[in-house]
Protein backbone atom coordinates (compact mmCIF):
# COMPACT_ATOMS: atom_id res chain seq x y z
CA UNK A 1 0.00 0.00 0.00
CA UNK A 2 1.55 3.37 -0.78
CA UNK A 3 0.55 6.77 0.99
CA UNK A 4 0.70 10.44 -0.63
CA UNK A 5 0.06 13.54 0.76
CA UNK A 6 0.07 17.31 -0.61
CA UNK A 7 -0.95 20.73 0.57
CA UNK A 8 -3.57 22.72 -1.49
CA UNK A 9 -3.94 26.07 -0.48
CA UNK A 10 -5.14 24.99 3.35
CA UNK A 11 -6.20 21.80 2.30
CA UNK A 12 -4.35 18.31 3.01
CA UNK A 13 -4.95 15.90 0.33
CA UNK A 14 -4.08 12.63 1.47
CA UNK A 15 -3.98 9.83 -0.99
CA UNK A 16 -3.70 5.80 -0.25
CA UNK A 17 -3.48 3.03 -2.43
CA UNK A 18 -3.99 -0.20 -3.15
CA UNK A 19 -6.14 -2.43 -0.96
CA UNK A 20 -7.17 -1.33 2.52
CA UNK A 21 -7.67 -4.88 4.15
CA UNK A 22 -6.87 -5.37 8.06
CA UNK A 23 -3.01 -5.84 7.75
CA UNK A 24 -3.12 -2.35 5.68
CA UNK A 25 -5.45 -0.23 7.48
CA UNK A 26 -3.11 0.01 10.70
CA UNK A 27 -0.93 1.20 7.82
CA UNK A 28 -3.15 3.95 6.92
CA UNK A 29 -4.27 5.01 10.24
CA UNK A 30 -0.73 5.77 11.05
CA UNK A 31 -0.26 7.79 7.85
CA UNK A 32 -3.14 9.29 8.79
CA UNK A 33 -2.67 10.32 12.40
CA UNK A 34 -0.14 13.52 11.58
CA UNK A 35 -3.69 14.95 9.83
CA UNK A 36 -6.19 14.06 12.34
CA UNK A 37 -4.28 14.29 15.63
CA UNK A 38 -5.05 17.50 17.15
CA UNK A 39 -1.53 18.23 18.40
CA UNK A 40 -0.04 17.81 15.15
CA UNK A 41 -2.20 18.25 12.39
CA UNK A 42 -3.09 21.83 13.01
CA UNK A 43 -7.24 22.89 11.93
CA UNK A 44 -6.23 22.10 7.94
CA UNK A 45 -9.29 20.31 6.04
CA UNK A 46 -8.62 17.14 4.76
CA UNK A 47 -9.69 15.10 1.31
CA UNK A 48 -8.73 12.10 0.92
CA UNK A 49 -8.11 11.01 -2.70
CA UNK A 50 -9.69 7.27 -2.84
CA UNK A 51 -9.33 7.08 -7.13
CA UNK A 52 -6.06 4.85 -6.43
CA UNK A 53 -8.24 2.28 -3.47
CA UNK A 54 -9.38 -0.77 -5.49
CA UNK A 55 -10.65 -2.66 -1.82
CA UNK A 56 -11.19 -1.31 1.81
CA UNK A 57 -12.58 -4.01 4.31
CA UNK A 58 -14.07 -3.52 7.73
CA UNK A 59 -11.65 -2.75 9.73
CA UNK A 60 -10.02 0.20 6.91
CA UNK A 61 -13.45 1.61 7.04
CA UNK A 62 -13.56 1.63 11.01
CA UNK A 63 -9.92 3.81 10.67
CA UNK A 64 -12.01 6.20 8.22
CA UNK A 65 -14.98 6.51 11.03
CA UNK A 66 -12.32 7.18 13.49
CA UNK A 67 -10.72 10.15 11.35
CA UNK A 68 -14.07 11.45 10.55
CA UNK A 69 -15.17 11.39 13.75
CA UNK A 70 -11.94 12.68 15.08
CA UNK A 71 -12.23 15.72 12.46
CA UNK A 72 -15.84 16.69 13.50
CA UNK A 73 -14.99 16.69 16.96
CA UNK A 74 -12.94 19.80 15.99
CA UNK A 75 -15.26 21.02 13.88
CA UNK A 76 -12.82 20.72 10.37
CA UNK A 77 -14.04 19.40 7.35
CA UNK A 78 -13.19 15.93 5.85
CA UNK A 79 -14.00 14.08 2.90
CA UNK A 80 -13.32 11.13 0.54
CA UNK A 81 -13.56 11.53 -3.25
CA UNK A 82 -13.02 9.45 -6.72
CA UNK A 83 -14.37 6.22 -4.76
CA UNK A 84 -13.74 3.32 -7.72
CA UNK A 85 -17.31 2.01 -8.37
CA UNK A 86 -16.41 -1.54 -6.21
CA UNK A 87 -15.30 0.87 -3.17
CA UNK A 88 -18.25 2.96 -3.65
CA UNK A 89 -20.80 -0.23 -3.89
CA UNK A 90 -18.74 -1.32 0.08
CA UNK A 91 -19.40 2.08 1.11
CA UNK A 92 -22.70 1.93 0.14
CA UNK A 93 -23.58 -1.54 1.65
CA UNK A 94 -21.94 -0.62 4.77
CA UNK A 95 -24.24 2.53 4.83
CA UNK A 96 -20.59 4.88 5.18
CA UNK A 97 -22.43 7.77 2.86
CA UNK A 98 -24.49 8.17 5.59
CA UNK A 99 -21.76 8.90 8.29
CA UNK A 100 -18.97 10.32 6.03
CA UNK A 101 -19.28 12.97 3.23
CA UNK A 102 -18.15 11.30 0.05
CA UNK A 103 -17.70 13.27 -3.60
CA UNK A 104 -17.11 12.15 -7.24
CA UNK A 105 -14.21 14.28 -8.09
CA UNK A 106 -11.27 15.56 -5.36
CA UNK A 107 -12.05 18.85 -7.56
CA UNK A 108 -15.54 18.03 -5.89
CA UNK A 109 -14.43 17.52 -1.92
CA UNK A 110 -12.25 20.67 -2.76
CA UNK A 111 -14.91 23.23 -3.45
CA UNK A 112 -16.87 21.69 -0.96
CA UNK A 113 -14.41 22.44 1.97
CA UNK A 114 -12.03 25.81 0.53
CA UNK A 115 -13.04 27.73 -2.27
CA UNK A 116 -9.33 28.65 -2.19
CA UNK A 117 -8.06 24.81 -2.53
CA UNK A 118 -10.24 24.10 -5.34
CA UNK A 119 -8.40 27.34 -7.04
CA UNK A 120 -4.77 26.08 -6.33
CA UNK A 121 -5.88 22.27 -7.32
CA UNK A 122 -7.27 23.91 -10.91
CA UNK A 123 -4.11 26.10 -11.03
CA UNK A 124 -2.07 22.94 -10.41
CA UNK A 125 -4.38 21.13 -13.09
CA UNK A 126 -3.96 24.15 -15.63
CA UNK B 1 -23.30 -33.64 13.90
CA UNK B 2 -25.96 -33.58 11.65
CA UNK B 3 -26.91 -29.54 11.02
CA UNK B 4 -28.72 -26.49 12.57
CA UNK B 5 -32.17 -25.94 12.99
CA UNK B 6 -33.09 -22.49 13.57
CA UNK B 7 -36.17 -21.76 15.99
CA UNK B 8 -35.54 -18.25 16.32
CA UNK B 9 -33.85 -15.87 14.81
CA UNK B 10 -34.30 -12.40 15.82
CA UNK B 11 -32.27 -10.66 18.03
CA UNK B 12 -33.45 -7.97 21.05
CA UNK B 13 -37.30 -8.65 20.78
CA UNK B 14 -39.70 -11.29 19.32
CA UNK B 15 -41.94 -9.48 16.52
CA UNK B 16 -44.63 -10.78 14.50
CA UNK B 17 -45.91 -10.20 11.00
CA UNK B 18 -48.43 -7.30 10.49
CA UNK B 19 -51.06 -7.79 8.43
CA UNK B 20 -50.72 -4.63 6.17
CA UNK B 21 -47.49 -7.39 6.02
CA UNK B 22 -48.91 -9.79 5.03
CA UNK B 23 -51.18 -7.98 2.54
CA UNK B 24 -47.99 -6.83 0.80
CA UNK B 25 -47.06 -10.04 0.03
CA UNK B 26 -50.80 -11.36 -1.20
CA UNK B 27 -50.88 -8.41 -3.33
CA UNK B 28 -47.34 -8.76 -4.68
CA UNK B 29 -48.35 -12.54 -5.32
CA UNK B 30 -51.10 -11.89 -7.19
CA UNK B 31 -50.00 -9.19 -9.19
CA UNK B 32 -47.19 -11.39 -10.36
CA UNK B 33 -49.77 -14.23 -11.03
CA UNK B 34 -51.73 -12.19 -13.44
CA UNK B 35 -52.64 -13.88 -17.02
CA UNK B 36 -50.18 -17.04 -15.50
CA UNK B 37 -51.63 -20.29 -15.76
CA UNK B 38 -50.83 -23.08 -13.32
CA UNK B 39 -51.47 -26.34 -14.83
CA UNK B 40 -50.39 -28.55 -11.90
CA UNK B 41 -49.23 -27.73 -8.15
CA UNK B 42 -45.52 -28.05 -8.76
CA UNK B 43 -45.99 -25.03 -11.63
CA UNK B 44 -47.93 -22.98 -8.67
CA UNK B 45 -45.59 -23.87 -6.45
CA UNK B 46 -42.47 -23.16 -8.50
CA UNK B 47 -44.39 -19.76 -9.41
CA UNK B 48 -44.56 -19.38 -5.38
CA UNK B 49 -40.64 -20.33 -4.87
CA UNK B 50 -39.71 -17.58 -7.64
CA UNK B 51 -41.21 -15.02 -6.10
CA UNK B 52 -38.48 -14.50 -3.66
CA UNK B 53 -38.19 -14.97 0.26
CA UNK B 54 -39.12 -11.86 1.07
CA UNK B 55 -42.62 -12.04 -0.62
CA UNK B 56 -43.12 -16.00 -0.54
CA UNK B 57 -41.94 -16.44 3.26
CA UNK B 58 -40.44 -14.56 6.17
CA UNK B 59 -37.67 -14.52 8.48
CA UNK B 60 -39.90 -14.81 10.99
CA UNK B 61 -39.77 -13.05 14.91
CA UNK B 62 -38.82 -15.55 17.35
CA UNK B 63 -35.99 -14.75 19.74
CA UNK B 64 -32.62 -16.72 19.58
CA UNK B 65 -33.41 -20.52 19.66
CA UNK B 66 -30.87 -22.78 17.81
CA UNK B 67 -30.62 -26.45 17.79
CA UNK B 68 -27.42 -28.24 17.02
CA UNK B 69 -28.99 -31.69 15.36
CA UNK B 70 -26.00 -33.47 17.35
CA UNK B 71 -27.02 -36.92 15.30
CA UNK B 72 -27.51 -38.77 18.82
CA UNK B 73 -30.52 -39.21 21.15
CA UNK B 74 -29.94 -36.06 23.38
CA UNK B 75 -31.07 -32.49 22.08
CA UNK B 76 -28.87 -29.44 22.26
CA UNK B 77 -29.53 -25.97 21.75
CA UNK B 78 -27.66 -22.54 21.63
CA UNK B 79 -29.78 -20.07 23.99
CA UNK B 80 -33.64 -19.73 25.59
CA UNK B 81 -35.54 -17.30 23.40
CA UNK B 82 -38.99 -17.95 22.38
CA UNK B 83 -37.82 -20.26 20.14
CA UNK B 84 -37.67 -22.42 22.60
CA UNK B 85 -41.58 -22.80 23.13
CA UNK B 86 -42.30 -24.31 19.75
CA UNK B 87 -39.13 -26.59 20.07
CA UNK B 88 -40.13 -27.78 22.73
CA UNK B 89 -43.35 -28.54 21.38
CA UNK B 90 -41.83 -30.49 18.57
CA UNK B 91 -40.20 -32.43 21.13
CA UNK B 92 -43.48 -33.50 22.63
CA UNK B 93 -45.06 -34.21 19.45
CA UNK B 94 -42.38 -36.27 18.16
CA UNK B 95 -41.81 -38.49 21.83
CA UNK B 96 -44.80 -37.97 23.72
CA UNK B 97 -44.10 -38.65 27.20
CA UNK B 98 -40.97 -40.38 26.76
CA UNK B 99 -37.99 -38.22 28.72
CA UNK B 100 -35.63 -36.83 27.21
CA UNK B 101 -32.54 -35.14 27.71
CA UNK B 102 -31.63 -31.22 26.69
CA UNK B 103 -27.86 -29.49 27.00
CA UNK B 104 -28.61 -25.73 26.14
CA UNK B 105 -25.47 -23.31 26.12
CA UNK B 106 -26.39 -19.75 26.44
CA UNK B 107 -24.87 -16.41 25.55
CA UNK B 108 -25.93 -14.89 28.25
CA UNK B 109 -28.50 -14.15 29.82
CA UNK B 110 -30.45 -10.54 28.82
CA UNK B 111 -33.91 -10.76 28.24
CA UNK B 112 -34.39 -12.00 24.33
CA UNK B 113 -31.95 -15.21 25.33
CA UNK B 114 -34.03 -16.58 28.02
CA UNK B 115 -37.75 -15.23 28.03
CA UNK B 116 -38.85 -18.24 26.15
CA UNK B 117 -37.66 -21.05 28.95
CA UNK B 118 -41.00 -20.56 30.90
CA UNK B 119 -42.83 -21.74 27.90
CA UNK B 120 -40.63 -24.56 27.18
CA UNK B 121 -43.26 -27.71 27.93
CA UNK B 122 -40.51 -30.19 28.43
CA UNK B 123 -39.19 -28.52 31.45
CA UNK B 124 -42.82 -28.75 33.43
CA UNK B 125 -42.90 -33.18 32.74
CA UNK B 126 -40.99 -35.24 35.14
CA UNK B 127 -38.67 -37.61 33.40
CA UNK B 128 -36.65 -34.81 31.47
CA UNK B 129 -33.12 -33.98 32.47
CA UNK B 130 -32.00 -30.23 31.37
CA UNK B 131 -28.39 -29.53 31.41
CA UNK B 132 -27.73 -25.71 30.98
CA UNK B 133 -24.27 -24.51 30.37
CA UNK B 134 -22.50 -21.14 30.56
CA UNK B 135 -20.17 -18.75 31.60
CA UNK B 136 -21.91 -16.45 33.30
CA UNK B 137 -22.32 -16.62 36.92
CA UNK B 138 -25.85 -14.94 37.11
CA UNK B 139 -27.23 -18.12 34.92
CA UNK B 140 -29.46 -19.77 37.39
CA UNK B 141 -30.46 -16.91 39.19
CA UNK B 142 -31.51 -15.58 36.21
CA UNK B 143 -33.78 -17.35 34.74
CA UNK B 144 -35.25 -18.18 38.61
CA UNK B 145 -35.59 -14.48 38.58
CA UNK B 146 -38.18 -14.10 35.53
CA UNK B 147 -40.36 -16.63 36.83
CA UNK B 148 -40.55 -15.08 40.18
CA UNK B 149 -43.41 -12.80 40.98
CA UNK B 150 -44.92 -10.45 39.61
CA UNK B 151 -43.31 -11.81 36.08
CA UNK B 152 -44.68 -14.78 36.23
CA UNK B 153 -47.40 -16.88 37.44
CA UNK B 154 -45.73 -20.29 37.61
CA UNK B 155 -42.70 -19.97 39.94
CA UNK B 156 -39.40 -22.37 38.76
CA UNK B 157 -39.40 -24.65 41.67
CA UNK B 158 -42.92 -25.76 39.97
CA UNK B 159 -40.80 -26.69 37.55
CA UNK B 160 -40.80 -31.05 37.14
CA UNK B 161 -37.52 -31.82 34.75
CA UNK B 162 -34.52 -32.53 36.72
CA UNK B 163 -32.58 -29.01 35.95
CA UNK B 164 -28.83 -28.92 36.51
CA UNK B 165 -26.45 -25.51 35.55
CA UNK B 166 -23.20 -25.96 34.53
CA UNK B 167 -20.81 -23.01 34.50
CA UNK B 168 -18.51 -23.29 31.35
CA UNK B 169 -14.56 -22.02 31.79
CA UNK B 170 -13.80 -20.99 28.02
CA UNK B 171 -11.19 -21.59 25.94
CA UNK B 172 -11.24 -25.26 27.27
CA UNK B 173 -12.76 -27.81 25.16
CA UNK B 174 -15.95 -29.90 27.14
CA UNK B 175 -17.21 -32.99 26.10
CA UNK B 176 -21.00 -33.11 26.13
CA UNK B 177 -23.45 -35.34 24.12
CA UNK B 178 -20.58 -36.86 22.14
CA UNK B 179 -19.00 -33.39 20.90
CA UNK B 180 -16.84 -31.32 21.37
CA UNK B 181 -17.47 -27.92 22.95
CA UNK B 182 -15.53 -24.52 23.64
CA UNK B 183 -16.44 -21.61 24.38
CA UNK B 184 -15.02 -18.07 24.51
CA UNK B 185 -15.53 -14.79 25.94
CA UNK B 186 -17.24 -12.12 23.57
CA UNK B 187 -17.93 -7.88 23.97
CA UNK B 188 -20.86 -7.53 25.30
CA UNK B 189 -22.75 -5.66 27.80
CA UNK B 190 -22.38 -7.99 30.98
CA UNK B 191 -20.21 -10.54 28.59
CA UNK B 192 -21.32 -12.74 26.35
CA UNK B 193 -19.83 -16.39 25.15
CA UNK B 194 -19.69 -18.03 21.79
CA UNK B 195 -19.42 -21.34 21.11
CA UNK B 196 -17.04 -24.07 18.81
CA UNK B 197 -19.25 -27.38 18.41
CA UNK B 198 -17.27 -29.62 16.69
CA UNK B 199 -17.73 -33.35 15.85
CA UNK B 200 -16.85 -35.84 12.82
CA UNK B 201 -15.16 -33.21 11.51
CA UNK B 202 -17.25 -30.94 11.35
CA UNK B 203 -17.40 -27.76 13.24
CA UNK B 204 -20.18 -25.04 13.94
CA UNK B 205 -19.90 -21.78 15.49
CA UNK B 206 -22.42 -19.63 17.52
CA UNK B 207 -21.46 -16.24 17.89
CA UNK B 208 -24.26 -13.91 19.03
CA UNK B 209 -24.53 -10.78 20.90
CA UNK B 210 -20.41 -10.00 20.08
CA UNK B 211 -19.25 -6.55 19.48
CA UNK B 212 -15.93 -6.46 16.87
CA UNK B 213 -14.12 -2.83 18.31
CA UNK B 214 -12.21 -3.52 14.97
CA UNK B 215 -9.40 -1.32 16.97
CA UNK B 216 -6.86 -4.04 17.69
CA UNK B 217 -6.11 -6.72 15.21
CA UNK B 218 -4.60 -8.97 17.83
CA UNK B 219 -8.80 -9.15 19.07
CA UNK B 220 -10.02 -9.51 15.74
CA UNK B 221 -7.00 -12.97 15.38
CA UNK B 222 -8.77 -14.22 18.37
CA UNK B 223 -11.64 -14.62 16.64
CA UNK B 224 -10.37 -16.13 13.18
CA UNK B 225 -8.70 -18.62 15.33
CA UNK B 226 -12.02 -19.51 17.16
CA UNK B 227 -14.10 -19.63 14.04
CA UNK B 228 -10.76 -21.45 11.95
CA UNK B 229 -12.25 -23.85 9.32
CA UNK B 230 -15.67 -23.98 10.58
CA UNK B 231 -18.15 -25.20 7.81
CA UNK B 232 -21.19 -22.87 9.10
CA UNK B 233 -20.56 -19.63 11.54
CA UNK B 234 -23.86 -18.46 13.25
CA UNK B 235 -23.05 -14.56 13.30
CA UNK B 236 -24.57 -11.86 14.95
CA UNK B 237 -24.99 -8.99 12.10
CA UNK B 238 -27.99 -6.80 13.68
CA UNK B 239 -26.77 -3.89 12.24
CA UNK B 240 -24.87 -2.34 9.42
CA UNK B 241 -20.58 -1.77 9.83
CA UNK B 242 -21.41 2.26 9.82
CA UNK B 243 -24.30 2.10 12.67
CA UNK B 244 -22.20 -0.18 14.70
CA UNK B 245 -19.30 1.64 14.90
CA UNK B 246 -20.60 5.33 15.58
CA UNK B 247 -24.00 5.64 16.91
CA UNK B 248 -24.56 1.87 18.08
CA UNK B 249 -21.51 1.74 19.15
CA UNK B 250 -21.20 -0.14 22.68
CA UNK B 251 -24.53 -1.79 22.13
CA UNK B 252 -22.99 -4.98 21.90
CA UNK B 253 -23.50 -5.98 18.10
CA UNK B 254 -21.86 -6.88 14.97
CA UNK B 255 -22.20 -6.33 11.33
CA UNK B 256 -22.47 -8.36 8.36
CA UNK B 257 -19.61 -6.88 6.91
CA UNK B 258 -17.15 -7.79 9.96
CA UNK B 259 -19.01 -11.51 9.35
CA UNK B 260 -17.25 -11.73 6.41
CA UNK B 261 -14.51 -10.25 6.97
CA UNK B 262 -13.81 -12.82 9.61
CA UNK B 263 -14.94 -15.94 8.22
CA UNK B 264 -12.86 -14.93 5.28
CA UNK B 265 -9.53 -14.84 7.33
CA UNK B 266 -10.77 -17.62 9.33
CA UNK B 267 -11.20 -20.19 6.12
CA UNK B 268 -14.85 -20.80 7.11
CA UNK B 269 -17.14 -22.20 4.50
CA UNK B 270 -20.88 -20.88 5.23
CA UNK B 271 -21.47 -17.30 7.18
CA UNK B 272 -25.19 -17.47 8.29
CA UNK B 273 -26.29 -13.91 9.28
CA UNK B 274 -28.34 -13.96 12.24
CA UNK B 275 -29.94 -12.05 15.43
CA UNK B 276 -31.96 -10.07 12.59
CA UNK B 277 -32.58 -6.17 13.87
CA UNK B 278 -36.28 -6.15 15.06
CA UNK B 279 -37.44 -3.10 13.15
CA UNK B 280 -36.40 -4.74 9.57
CA UNK B 281 -38.77 -6.00 7.35
CA UNK B 282 -38.64 -9.05 5.51
CA UNK B 283 -37.57 -6.93 2.26
CA UNK B 284 -34.97 -4.89 4.12
CA UNK B 285 -33.75 -8.59 5.57
CA UNK B 286 -33.19 -9.98 2.27
CA UNK B 287 -31.42 -6.54 1.21
CA UNK B 288 -29.00 -6.74 3.25
CA UNK B 289 -28.24 -10.70 3.02
CA UNK B 290 -27.99 -9.95 -1.08
CA UNK B 291 -26.00 -6.99 -0.06
CA UNK B 292 -23.75 -9.33 1.97
CA UNK B 293 -23.36 -11.72 -0.21
CA UNK B 294 -22.05 -8.65 -3.00
CA UNK B 295 -19.59 -7.82 -0.18
CA UNK B 296 -18.15 -11.65 0.13
CA UNK B 297 -17.85 -11.18 -3.93
CA UNK B 298 -15.97 -8.01 -3.77
CA UNK B 299 -13.71 -8.93 -0.87
CA UNK B 300 -12.55 -12.29 -2.58
CA UNK B 301 -9.31 -11.68 -3.84
CA UNK B 302 -6.41 -13.38 -5.07
CA UNK B 303 -8.55 -16.72 -6.26
CA UNK B 304 -9.26 -17.46 -2.89
CA UNK B 305 -12.72 -19.61 -1.86
CA UNK B 306 -16.36 -18.90 -1.79
CA UNK B 307 -17.74 -18.08 1.07
CA UNK B 308 -21.29 -19.11 1.18
CA UNK B 309 -23.66 -16.16 2.87
CA UNK B 310 -27.12 -17.14 4.10
CA UNK B 311 -29.28 -15.28 6.14
CA UNK B 312 -31.22 -17.10 9.08
CA UNK B 313 -34.86 -17.76 9.19
CA UNK B 314 -37.27 -19.52 11.90
CA UNK B 315 -37.71 -23.19 10.48
CA UNK B 316 -34.66 -23.01 8.55
CA UNK B 317 -32.24 -25.83 8.61
CA UNK B 318 -28.65 -26.28 7.20
CA UNK B 319 -26.87 -29.53 6.75
CA UNK B 320 -23.99 -30.29 7.25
Amino acid sequence: MEFTSRKLADVVVAAPSGAIDHPNAMKVQQALAPFIEEEAAGRAPLVLDFSAVDYISSMGLRVLMMASKAMRARNVAMGIAGLQPSVAEIFDIARFRLVIDTFPTVRDALAAVSPAAASAYDAASA
Amino acid sequence: MKGVRFWGTRGSLPVALTASAVRAKVIAAVRGAAGRTFATNEDLEAYVDGLGFATSGTFGGHSPCVEVITGGPDYMLCDLGTGVRPFGQSVIARHGATPQTFHVFMSHVHWDHIMGFPFFAPAYRPGNRIFIYGGHETLESALRRQQAPPSFPVDFDALRASIEFIRLEPDRDYDVAGLTVRSMLQEHAGDSYGYRFTASGKTVIYSTDSEHKLDDLSEAQRFVDFFRGADLVVFDAMYSLADSISVKADWGHSSNIVGVDLCRMAGARHLCLFHHEPVHSDEALARVLAETQRYEELARRDGAHALHVSAAYDGMEIAL
